[in-house]
């Protein structure tokens, strides 16, 4: 099909025709259009249909701030809903289809709602649907929702890449229209780092839209000339279809660049970069965007606004119409006269609200002064328009303009309100602007050329002097102040047709006035009564209309009325463009541990333990459950040894003269006193006296420990000790340094441990019992001179040492510790295993350390010395803390010993009924010991060391089962701890 | 006025002229038998209720902004009651019971909609805390559910089972749990007080309390001074402000929490989903926005907007949870001030000035204890005494040791 | 936010972990005879100033300093950052200095 709206002129490249498809229908356009101007030159208007009462609607503007023309761009998992055609940039083989019908745009079976509309007023839906009660979940709402929402998305992963980045940068400009050339022209001239951040694909802003000449030329070759320059500069950087969409604290910027969105498929590139930008300086320069007038049927496909309609004709080459009426209240609208008829469209009429004469001549037009527009006729595209004075023309296209408002969303991003201006008859930005930024040109209200090229030179040579930079004016080029009083005019009372506020959403002056009268007056109560300004375009044509007659209807002047708060972002930003490269695999960090690649050899199940990822069981050739390979480690570790890979456990070197003061200080038990040579279990309470970590501490030296944290408080505990150290007790000389990473670290653990250990630990270290007893530490050598550190500590129960090596030996000693380990048939084991072994030997780990316990809950309570000063000692005295009937942690043994206890149950005492009055605590960890062969459990119960023996319930009714459990002690397994000591 | 299908019918045969206005707007008495400062929804329901279950109708709501303009203006309008903790949990469930037969009881559609609240686990720690956790909701009336691996892809086949940083392994599900139209809610207490002869006050900013020998006789406001037997505090968000001039200090910080919601989508998410690798929930409105949010920005603000680390944080929990949002754009941001308490519950009692009582310390939490708060915070000024389902949200109880810690975060209110 | 790190230089926020209120520093003598209530008010009271707030904020992906930063919790902006070790040893040699100024 030919472009039959097609005419001359336009930035659009001739040379290069693409092919699109909308709808179904195979089209034309060419590079450099949007869709949406590629759509019209196919003489296709009507695109959409209206949220609400699904109402025809065509393209409405020419930029971001389009309210109808949405469309469902590409296909498959690629597909995007509610893309703006009037930004989506052409390209071979786009495709696109209409959106939010049900049947076909033309004949959409759900337009019904538009006949039903006087029951569908301004906040229907919180009137009814309410009876019967059960009818809201499955008949009203159902039909609410599936009418709900515009586009679709696919529902398959987002197959595009993303990234993000960061740029600095002395002066950001945002916008490159005539101000924001001239400001980064004058400050990069400067010298000063300049980015210049410009939406659109073609840099220029309305200088691509308008027939404006500058220095006598026109204003395209101008705006070249400068691009030149600015590109010949090393200190400006030039940033193409980049939206800076948010303004953040402290000069940060928020931008979206659209790499790849003009191109068929991104091709391995990131499709999006979302980019943090840092400016010491910021240059508002985002121009002006113009409104609507309300008024009969005012929203059919071929009325759009007057700007639009001759941008598309001068920018792109093309005529919206064949016969062309304006309706405007300022001089701006004739503009869109002049230059159509410049270029041979046909004009029908102007029509201007204000009376006096008619500032311009428009050869063949009824020219209507004092006039307007009282309705519109059309089914799928405007035929006619009806005038106040009861005329009716004929036209295929309206161009309306309510004049201009100014872009001053990222000056309110920080709660700053906009000023009102009277001169123009709008919003400008206040005087709360975000730190570091200034406004010029039309973003300003300066809504003519000539004084955007002034206030951009000024605002760019400001912004450099501010920083201390030399910036001269440059010479402002010479242009014109174009004529653009405005005389402010609204809405057309005497329209008895609806007349639109908000296209998308579809708010009527009427609803507006619904709303005033039934009490909702704040505009912020108006907009959520009535959804103006909450459609995918917040209103950006929408909002001064609203607020235009809700003052109206109250009797007050706008700025009276106020104004609802402009947030981030300026325009919609996908998803996944915030959340880059971090999805999939890569949502966050993984940590491994040196011995990580020997553990995958051994065909290791891995767990992920914070970010860190642990061998939680080696399973061998034949077995088919998790648990045959966990009971087999836990046999073999008991009864021979085991290996168990206990690098992620947080290490904190200490040292200082002070250390051993400063841990007894951190730790609730004593420290001060710990010999060389030894460690010590530590337990650790938060300043409100809850259990922060335990974990032990071994003394190298008189100056010098090393710590060992949970995996998961290993952080925490150094913030926390670095916060006493810098912050409490800043005289004590002690050094911190986590040393988590630098130390690979391994558990051996079982009857052959020591033996096994003297196969690879140098022979002039003595490590037998008598040498190297329970709890004793040392610096050691091993496998001839590698250094190491030695723990005689046990996590298991076992005869048990943890041995440390720097990292870079962790991958070598595991695999010495296997080979030695050979002739004992060791085994690795893994957190699974482990964590049986502690439950046998009733030690608390991260579901009893869960920081709502307290030491005393924890059968530790005498562990608190009460002789120093320790974090969280006295509040761990307060008296609900101290209950006589308050929980202690206890072990469960099931009285049917076949059955398995569950993690999560709730004790009830025997006989009572499962409820809250008579729940006495909850089961914490369970697992089944095949050392014992039956399952076993830690929980806290009330009183829970006065009651063992007794026979309690475990109810899990989330799992529909409840089962006996005896209370018993916590230390399953070799109570009396001779095993360690061995 | 009754509000139904047939008026409805009716308005819109007769060119919707007959709508009345859902509330007065009263120039203030010079006293009252109770104020409530705060029309957010907390504040309106305790009018609400006061009048239309205790009997007070006396009573005036006192409104710096506008009607709602409190964080029931501005949240994610979760509804659910799956706590841990014998101090909450009873709570909650009253309060999902009073969101069940809330429209029908003050006529107003609040849309409240019981979609499923679903909270994702990733670990074998968490599920047995869910599980630990479901089982206090049933202790205590409450319908909860623990779901595995399987389970979850049934409900939500478009999570990211196969290639997720961390795995979800199972998920407990509260099937009464879902949302509501948050200012539905607002607006439909209003407008219940009101027919009660509640005056609601909108634009009159409480600038001091008249205390005289530690009693609190009336607050100075701009629209003059108004005097009460009671006066109401219920201000989350400005808690410490309000109560600075009353000379108190209290355990709680003011941070900023953003929220988030996409452009318009048909239907693709049902219910409500939480994260348990990241802090990220997400519902779908009934107007077919996303809308989610994640964790506070973390650091004390009274500005009512956030920044941009929190923002990407959130974002990269969703495209790890569900990756077919990508596309999806983001709209609209938003930032609200919350109380945000040292155990991370909040707190319904009186002060240790006679006559001057408290409600705050919501957290992020306040949106889904809208009735309940309302009630209990009028059952206390009613009677002087705690309703039984909030006998543990006092502002002693760090003293005496007795925290509400859902989390076991312990004393630093951002990590709650 | 970007916050001026005296060692550093202009560092984002995000690389910082946040504490809270700088009256963290001023922890009370576990001997005093009240010193269950001195504890209860250290640990649970804030000021949560609307205004100008000194608070602690820890470099953790940096130095590891602590640090006490001066900011506006109604703006956001930020008139001032010390290291916190700073300011504890100045409060030991002289307990009246609160570090407040005026």
């Amino acid at each position: 099909m030919s472009q039959r709206m097609r005419i001359n002129g336009g930035i659009v490249d001739r040379s290069k025709p693409l092919s699109f498809e909308f709808d179904g229908k195979q089209l034309q356009g060419f590079a450099g259009d949007t869709l949406a101007s590629a759509l019209l030159a196919n003489d296709i208007r009507f695109v959409g249909r209206s949220f609400k009462y699904h109402r025809p609607r065509g393209i409405f503007t020419a930029g971001p701030e389009e309210p109808n023309a949405l469309v469902q761009l590409r296909r498959g998992p690629y597909q995007e809903p509610n893309t703006r055609a009037t930004v989506a940039e052409l390209y071979d083989g786009l495709h696109a289809a209409s959106q939010n019908y049900r049947g076909s745009l033309n004949f959409d079976l759900m337009a019904v709602n538009d006949l039903f509309a006087p029951f569908l007023s301004a906040g229907f839906y919180y009137k009814t649907f309410m009876w019967p009660q059960a009818f809201w979940e499955k008949v009203y709402e159902p039909a609410i929702r599936a009418s709900a929402g515009l586009g679709r998305l696919s529902g398959k992963d987002d197959p595009d890449i993303y990234d993000k980045g960061f740029l600095h940068c002395d002066i950001l400009v945002i916008g490159a229209g005539p101000a924001g050339l001239m400001a980064a022209l004058t400050a990069g001239r400067s010298g000063a780092r300049v980015i210049l951040a410009d939406e659109d694909f073609a840099p220029g802003g309305r200088l691509n839209a308008e027939t404006h000449e500058i220095n006598g030329g026109d204003a395209q070759g101008w705006t070249a000339s400068v691009l030149s320059e600015l590109k010949s500069l090393p200190n400006v950087r030039l940033m193409k279809r980049t939206t800076v969409y948010g303004a953040y604290d402290h000069g940060v910027y928020g931008a979206l660049e659209k790499s790849t969105d003009h191109l068929p498929m991104s091709g391995g590139k990131p499709r999006q970069i979302l980019w943090r930008i840092y400016s010491k300086r910021a240059v508002l320069c985002a121009g002006a965007t113009e409104r609507s007038i309300a008024f009969g049927n005012n929203d059919r496909p071929g009325v759009m606004l007057a700007g639009a309609v001759r941008a598309y004709a001068n920018r792109w080459g093309v005529a919206p119409g064949r016969n062309v009426a304006i309706f405007t209240n300022n001089d701006d609208g004739w503009r869109t006269a002049t230059d159509l008829a410049a270029k041979g469209v046909s004009i029908a009429a102007v029509i201007d609200t204000r009376s006096g004469a008619a500032p311009a001549d428009v050869a063949g037009a009824t020219i209507a002064m004092g006039a307007s527009i009282v309705d519109t006729k059309g089914r799928k595209g405007i035929s006619a328009v009806t005038l106040s004075n009861g005329t009716t023309v004929p036209v295929d296209c309206l161009a309306v303009s309510g004049g201009w408002s100014p872009n001053v969303h990222l000056t309110c991003h920080q709660r700053g309100r906009p000023d009102w201006a009277d001169e123009i008859a709008a919003f400008v930005p206040g005087k709360d602007l975000p730190v570091g930024m200034s406004v010029a040109g039309a973003a300003k209200g300066a809504l003519t050329l000539a004084a955007c090229l002034q206030e951009g030179a000024k605002a760019g040579a400001q912004a450099a002097q501010d920083l201390g930079l030399t910036a001269s004016m440059a010479e402002i080029p010479e242009a014109s102040d174009e004529a653009s009083a405005i005389t402010p005019f609204w809405h057309v009372t005497e329209s008895k047709g609806r007349a639109w506020i908000d296209l998308q959403n579809d708010v009527t002056a009427k609803d507006v006035q619904l709303a005033k009268r039934e009490g909702y007056r704040s505009v912020e109560l108006l907009k959520r009564y009535t959804t103006l300004g909450m459609a995918t375009d917040q209103g950006k044509t929408a909002n001064v209309l609203g607020l235009a007659v809700l003052a109206e209807a109250s009797g007050k002047s706008i700025p009276e009325t106020g104004t609802t708060i402009f947030r981030p972002p300026y325009t919609p930003v996908p998803i996944a463009a915030f959340a880059g490269r971090s999805r999939g695999k890569d949502f966050r960090p993984t940590r491994l541990t040196p011995g990580h690649e020997w553990a995958a050899e051994q065909g290791a199940v891995f767990v992920e333990a914070g970010m860190w990822l642990r061998g939680q069981w080696f399973p061998k050739p034949g077995e088919t459950h998790w648990r045959e390979s966990v009971d087999r480690e836990v046999l073999a570790t008991r009864k021979s040894v085991g290996i168990c890979d206990v690098t992620t456990l947080g290490k904190i070197d200490v040292q200082g003269r002070d250390a051993a003061e400063f841990l007894n200080k951190v730790y609730a038990n004593g420290f001060a006193k710990l010999p060389v040579g030894k460690v010590r279990y530590g337990l650790m309470l938060r300043e409100d006296g809850m259990v922060m970590d335990d974990g032990t501490t071994a003394r190298l030296s008189e100056n010098h420990f090393v710590m060992t944290t949970t995996t998961a408080n290993a952080v925490g505990v150094f913030r926390h000790m670095e916060f006493c150290r810098q912050c409490l007790w800043p005289d004590l000389d002690v050094h911190l340094i986590s040393a988590t990473e630098q130390f690979a670290q391994y558990a051996v653990a079982g009857p052959n441990a020591r033996k096994l250990l003297q196969k690879i630990v140098d022979p002039e270290f003595d490590i037998s019992n008598d040498a190297f007893p329970f709890m004793g530490c040392g610096e050691i050598t091993v496998c001839g001179g590698t250094p190491a550190r030695l723990f005689r500590i046990s996590f298991s129960g076992e005869l048990a040492y943890e041995i440390a090596v720097p990292s870079r030996y962790g991958d070598g000693l595991i695999r010495a510790l296997m080979a030695a380990g050979e002739e004992f048939d060791a085994v690795p084991y893994g957190t699974e295993a482990l964590s049986v072994m502690r439950i046998e030997k009733g030690h608390p780990a991260g579901n009893e350390l869960n920081g709502q316990t307290t030491a005393r809950d924890m059968g530790m309570g005498r562990m608190v010395s009460k002789k120093k000063d320790s974090i969280g000692s006295i509040l761990s005295e307060r008296p609900e803390l101290n209950r006589e009937d308050g929980l202690a942690l206890v072990g469960f043994r099931p009285v049917d010993r076949a059955r398995q206890l569950k993690s999560g149950a709730h004790f009830i005492p025997k006989g009572k009924t499962p409820s809250l009055e008579n729940d006495e605590g909850w089961m914490t960890s369970v697992a089944y010991s095949p050392t014992l062969g039956h399952s076993i459990g830690l929980g806290f119960i009330k009183r829970g060391s006065d009651r063992l023996g007794e026979t309690i319930v475990a109810a899990d009714p989330i799992r529909g089962e409840s089962i006996e459990v005896e209370i018993v002690s916590p230390h399953f397994f070799d109570p009396e701890g001779e095993r360690v000591r061995a | 006025m009754r509000y139904s299908g047939l008026r409805v019918l009716w308005e819109g045969l007769t060119g919707n002229k007959g709508w009345q206005p859902a509330w007065r707007e009263p120039e203030p008495k010079k006293s009252y038998d109770v104020i409530v400062i705060g029309g957010g929804g907390h504040g309106l329901a305790t009018a609400y209720y006061l009048s239309n279950k205790f009997g007070i109708t006396n009573v005036a709501v006192l409104e710096k902004g506008w009607l709602g303009s409190g964080n029931i203006g501005r949240n994610t309008t979760i509804i659910r009651s799956n706590y841990l903790l014998p101090g909450n949990e009873p709570f909650y469930e009253l309060s999902m019971k009073l969101w069940e037969g809330l429209e029908q009881d003050f006529n107003y559609n609040a849309m409240v909609s019981q979609r499923g609240v679903l909270n994702l686990c990733h670990t074998d720690a968490q599920r047995d805390a869910f599980a630990r956790r479901g089982n206090s909701m049933r202790l205590s009336g409450a319908d909860s559910e623990l779901l595995d691996q399987d389970g979850v892809r049934a409900l939500y086949p478009f999570l990211d089972f196969d290639n997720a940083r961390f795995p979800i392994k199972g998920g407990l599900l509260q099937k009464r749990g879902g949302s509501a139209r948050h200012d539905g809610v607002a607006w439909g207490y209003a407008r219940g007080a009101d027919l009660r002869g509640v005056d609601i006050i909108q634009n009159c900013e409480v600038t001091g309390f008249h205390i005289e020998n530690g009693v609190c006789k009336g607050v100075e406001t701009t629209k003059g001074a108004i005097s009460a037997k009671k006066i109401a505090v219920c201000v989350a968000g400005s808690s410490g402000r309000v109560m600075a001039q009353a000379g108190m200090r209290l355990p709680i910080e003011s941070h900023v929490l953003q929220a988030f919601v996409s452009e318009g989508l048909k239907p693709i998410i049902p219910g409500v989903i939480t994260f348990g690798a990241g802090h990220f929930y997400i519902s779908q409105s009934d107007k077919g926005g996303l809308v989610f949010g994640g964790d506070i920005d973390g650091y004390n603000s009274y500005a009512q907007r956030g920044n941009l680390p929190v923002v990407e944080d959130v974002c990269e929990s969703g495209m790890a949870l569900m990756p077919m949002i990508g596309r999806a754009r983001l709209l609209r941001m938003w930032g609200g001030v919350m109380d945000m308490s040292m155990d991370g519950s909040p707190f319904i009692d009186k002060t240790h000035i006679d006559g001057l009582y408290f409600n705050g310390g919501w957290c992020y939490g306040g949106f889904k204890a809208t009735p309940a708060s309302g009630y209990c915070y009028a059952h206390l000024l009613a009677k002087d005494e705690p309703h039984p389902v909030a006998t543990e949200m006092r502002l002693d109880r760090f003293k005496r040791g007795h925290m509400i810690d859902e989390k076991g975060a312990g004393a630093q209110p951002n990590l709650h | 936010m970007i916050i001026n790190h005296p060692l550093l230089g202009p560092r984002d926020a995000a690389e910082f972990y946040y504490l809270g209120d700088a009256s963290l520093l001023d922890r009370p003598d576990w001997q005093a005879p009240d010193a269950a209530d001195k504890f209860y008010e250290y640990q649970y009271l804030r000021d949560n100033a609307a205004g100008e707030h000194r608070e602690l904020w820890y470099h953790e992906q940096g130095d590891r300093s602590w640090l006490i930063v001066t900011r506006d919790t109604l703006t956001h902006d930020i008139t001032k950052v010390e290291l916190a070790h700073d300011v504890a040893l100045a409060k030991q040699a002289d307990p009246a200095n609160t570090g407040r100024e005026g």
